[in-house]
């Protein structure tokens, strides 16, 4: 149980995906701007990502591994991700109308987050076992919604502020970031 | 090698079947005009509109949550492919713009030197801002750094510019103004908002019973900007060629330049604009918002029925107009006569609102041909009631129902359907109205003899408009004044020969403050004529209200007209509206247009299902805003106001032509340069007015 509990807390706070390791960056400046969009996001991606990093590790260890063609793996899961991701929607769509209107939208943005690939490439990396892998990519997309959150929070206010004109918008958003992601330094000595 | 290709060829197989098969167990009818849409859509899923990318934003707009234009990055030839997808008819569905009250002006004077932080909402938060005008901009354009598209700017003047093309009408800016300067409001909007006691408002918006921007239209014609003016008119009256021509204007009452000078010619601006309009040969378009699939039936076409109909048309609901007479148009078609507001120009103004999607039906009356049970049988929403004041007041005298002696708005209303009327030679009309001077000059260009007015108090307490007595003493109608009709005299062949009149004195002041009139013993008077109109006051006809019908419960005053909510103009039949003359009791054309926007108000709330949301803060065109009403203003140049140009008597008494012209454009501009922008224009009372206006 205890590795659990420290798992989960180095990939939300210590490893977090977007402040320490920088991968999902792109929707984390894009959805950022208004608190509503960012939370939608967040459960998007929490969403997503566990299902991705479900399938994945099934994906690697019974075909990729067993065959030998771990070097298909990128390839391999881009595929899956990508046809999750649809079939995902499709399924909400028509099964769970309500969880669509709140994620739906942002589903098809996720396809080009990388910060999926990166967690699913990450748990095979760390040769996790399948219960191992899912609470991982589960924290990870927490940390994901609760950097973005707080960023999106961050940034509301900041719009509201007198900013000189160079450094408006994206250039202050990615300014706040690293100063973010040093507060998240912090977390470190935690574990 | 073999296994990798197997593999890879294995997975792009496994995902295509598993989604072809999921596509086709997980269809859901998507809305065609979605995808359509977002074809349209510049597709950089940028989050500008503030939905979560393009689709978010297409099934927004086909939902009707979002307007055509949402998108940031779309130019204007796809706004309106996307507006004919989503059926609001290209061109008419109108996009957000900021609209800026404050022109600015040289700067009123400071009260205290600020120091602190330079942004609108800190000085605003200090006794509300150092200048002594506190109702205008600030001037530290926190809204130029709230606007995303450069659509904004402090101008010379030190008050925000719009860029018209830039503008997205995202509402940035109005959101951080903290003085409700800049608005951007949506159409539907700024149709239903009333005059707030917190509104800058110029005194003669306050004093228009339909509420027109006044000083905005007169500002755009100022700048040559016709087409604005008109279109600012209209947001609040629907009826300007003819408000243009017979509106008694009770707004220049309370021009503010009139406390030094001659008031502004607010009325004669208001008919240059529209005759530009209908001389240009086209039509200015008029934009309606998107249909709601609510009908309601409108009983009586005239002003009020007109105007109900146009605004509720405008907001997007379906009215249908049943009038009992065989053209629409109400007293101003029948009462009013041809030589005041020609069948021509009337009937132009009639199809303007028409063309808008207003069925009508005519010569149907309610009470004979349909009832209220038919129409709620026909499947209407709401009904509303515009039957104006078509019952003449009799005169209770002995011998009135003599051969040659007629009603006024019978009588008006036989000339207006070229029927032949028995008139003889001699004729004295008794009354001291509208209608009575209406009759007494219309009978004039028929060519009589002799015409009097009969009325039993003094020129000074004449109902009438001024102009109208002016004109008709120019045209040689004789006025009697202080005489009460006793009794008409009758000839061997039942016919009027004459109409005794006993003389008056005036005594005390009655409710009213008018003084009384009594009458002198002994001083009966007959005057020879051989035709009497009476035009002594008219009350709504509501004979379809009879008991045992669903109207049984409907609650009518004192005076039979009907009992509404002023705010709302809502019967005590929740469904049941009414304004106008049949809601007032004889009035105005303007108060009639001002009546049936409050109820096309109130009704669009009804019909939509939504609470009725009141306006506590409604100024009531009673009620002034005290601070707004000076006592004296200083630095006014004196200049003349332009002239009315008429027809020379001798022309006008032989023919119906229109009497009242239109001024020229020059005059129109040096009029319009007469006004003081009133509330818009920063107020210093050491400076001189006319130095004050930001150039044009
Ligand atoms: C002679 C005269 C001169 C005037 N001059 C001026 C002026 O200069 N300036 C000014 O501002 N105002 C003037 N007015 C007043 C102005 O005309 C009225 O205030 C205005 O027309 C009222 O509009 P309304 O729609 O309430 O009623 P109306 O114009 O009276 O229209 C009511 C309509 O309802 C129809 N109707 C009635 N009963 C039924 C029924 N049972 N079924 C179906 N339809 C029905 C009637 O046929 C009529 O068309 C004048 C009025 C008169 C009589
Ligand atoms: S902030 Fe938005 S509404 Fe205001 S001027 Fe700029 S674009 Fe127009
Ligand atoms: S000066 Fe202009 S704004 Fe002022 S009251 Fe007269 S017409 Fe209205």
């Amino acid at each position: 149980m205890g590795d659990f509990t420290v798992l989960i807390i180095s990939s939300i706070f210590i490893n977090n995906i977007i402040l320490a390791q920088y991968l999902g960056a792109c929707p984390f400046v894009g959805t950022s701007k208004k608190m509503e969009t960012a939370v939608g996001m967040a459960g998007a991606v929490v969403f997503v990502l566990t299902m991705a990093g479900m399938i994945t590790w099934i994906i690697n260890t019974y075909f990729l591994v067993q065959l030998n063609i771990e070097f298909l793996r990128t390839i391999a899961f881009i595929m899956v991700i990508a046809s999750l991701v649809q079939f995902v929607e499709m399924f909400l769509k028509k099964s769970i109308p309500a969880l669509y209107a709140g994620l739906g939208i942002f589903l098809p943005l996720i396809t080009t987050n990388c910060a999926v690939m990166g967690v699913c490439l990450l748990n095979v990396q760390d040769e996790l076992t399948f219960l191992q892998a899912i609470i991982t990519s589960a924290a990870y997309a927490v940390g994901f919604g609760v950097a973005l959150v707080l960023f999106a929070g961050v940034r509301e206010r900041i719009n509201l502020g007198r900013v000189p004109s160079p450094l408006r918008d994206t250039s202050i958003g990615l300014v706040t970031a690293g100063m973010l992601a040093m507060a998240f330094i912090g977390f470190r000595g935690m574990v | 090698m073999l296994a990798s290709i197997l593999f890879t060829l294995g997975l792009g197989g496994a995902c295509g079947i598993v989604l072809s098969f999921a596509s086709k167990v997980f269809y859901v009818y998507e809305d065609p005009r979605i995808a359509q849409v977002e074809n349209l859509l510049a597709g950089a899923n940028c989050g500008g509109c503030g939905y979560p990318g393009c689709s978010g934003a297409a099934e927004a707009i086909v939902a009707g949550k979002a307007p055509p234009s949402v998108c940031i990055l779309v130019g204007p030839e796809n706004v309106a492919a996307i507006a004919e997808i989503t059926g609001g008819e290209a061109g008419t569905a109108e996009a957000l713009k900021s609209y800026n009250e404050c022109m600015g002006g040289s700067r009123a004077t400071d009260r205290f030197i600020y120091q602190g932080v330079n942004k609108c909402s800190a000085v605003a938060s200090l006794y509300g801002g150092k200048r002594d005008c506190t109702i205008g901009c600030l001037g530290y354009g926190d809204c130029v750094r709230a606007c995303k598209f450069n659509a904004l700017a402090i101008g010379a003047e030190g008050y925000p510019v719009v860029d018209y093309e830039r503008c997205v009408g995202c509402g940035a800016c109005q959101a951080v103004c903290p003085k409700t300067i800049i608005e951007v409001s949506p159409m539907s909007a700024r149709l239903m908002h009333l005059n707030r006691e917190d509104d800058a408002l110029a005194p003669c918006q306050q004093t228009c019973p339909a509420e027109i921007d006044i000083p905005r239209y007169i500002d755009h014609i100022r700048k040559g900007e016709y087409e604005a003016a008109v279109n600012t008119i209209r947001e609040r009256n629907p009826l300007l060629l003819t408000c243009g021509r017979v509106c008694p204007h009770p707004c220049e009452t309370m021009c503010r330049r009139a406390i030094e000078d001659e008031p502004v010619s607010i009325n004669q601006l208001k008919r240059f604009v529209a005759d530009i309009e209908m001389n240009s040969g086209k039509r200015y378009p008029i934009p309606c918002a998107s249909d709601t699939g609510k009908r309601v039936a409108i009983i009586g076409g005239g002003p009020a029925g007109l105007s109900a109909a146009y605004f509720l048309r405008r907001l997007g609901h379906h009215p249908t107009i049943f009038e009992a007479m065989p053209k629409l148009g109400g007293m101003i078609r029948y009462g009013i006569p041809e030589y005041r507001l020609p069948k021509e120009v009337l009937d132009w103004e009639i199809q303007g609102i028409l063309n808008l999607g207003i069925d009508h039906h005519v010569n149907v009356e309610m009470g004979f041909d349909f009832d209220l049970g038919s129409l709620i049988g026909a499947g209407f929403d709401a009904v509303f009631f515009g039957v104006g004041a078509w019952n003449d007041y009799n005169l209770n005298i002995p011998g009135e129902d003599l051969k040659g002696c007629y009603t006024g708005i019978n009588f008006l209303a036989r000339v207006g359907k070229n029927e032949p009327i028995d008139i003889g030679k001699r004729v004295a009309v008794v009354g001291g109205g509208n209608t009575a001077i209406d009759c007494a000059r219309t009978l004039v260009r028929m060519g009589l003899e002799k015409v009097y007015l009969v009325y039993r108090r003094t020129r000074k307490e004449m109902p009438a408009n001024d102009v109208e007595i002016v004109a008709a003493d120019h045209e040689g109608i004789e006025f009697i004044f202080l005489a009460a009709p006793n009794r008409v005299l009758e000839d061997e062949d039942g016919r009027a020969k004459g109409l005794e009149y006993l003389r008056m004195e005036l005594g005390e002041p009655d409710a009213s403050g008018r003084r009384r009139p009594v009458p002198v013993e002994g001083s009966e008077t007959v005057l020879e004529v051989d035709t009497i109109i009476s035009a002594i006051g008219q009350n709504p006809n509501l004979s379809f209200k009879q008991p045992g019908t669903r109207l049984d419960q409907l609650e009518i005053t004192r005076w039979n007209t009907f009992e509404v909510n002023p705010e709302t103009c809502q019967t005590n039949v929740p469904y049941i509206f009414a304004a106008g003359d049949s809601q007032t009791g004889p009035a105005t054309v303007v108060e009639a247009i001002g009546g049936a926007r409050r109820a096309a108000r109130a009704m669009d709330q009804f019909l939509r299902g939504k609470p009725f949301i009141g306006e506590p803060r409604a100024l009531l065109s009673q009620k002034k805003i005290g601070e707004s009403i000076f006592e004296r203003v200083p630095g006014i140049k004196q200049t003349k106001r332009a002239e009315m140009p008429e027809l020379p008597v001798q022309e006008r008494i032989t023919c119906f032509d229109e009497v009242d012209l239109v001024i020229n454009e020059a005059n129109a501009m040096k009029e319009s340069n007469r006004c003081l922008n009133c509330c818009r224009l920063c107020y210093d009372p050491d400076i001189s007015i006319d130095t004050k206006r930001p150039a044009a």
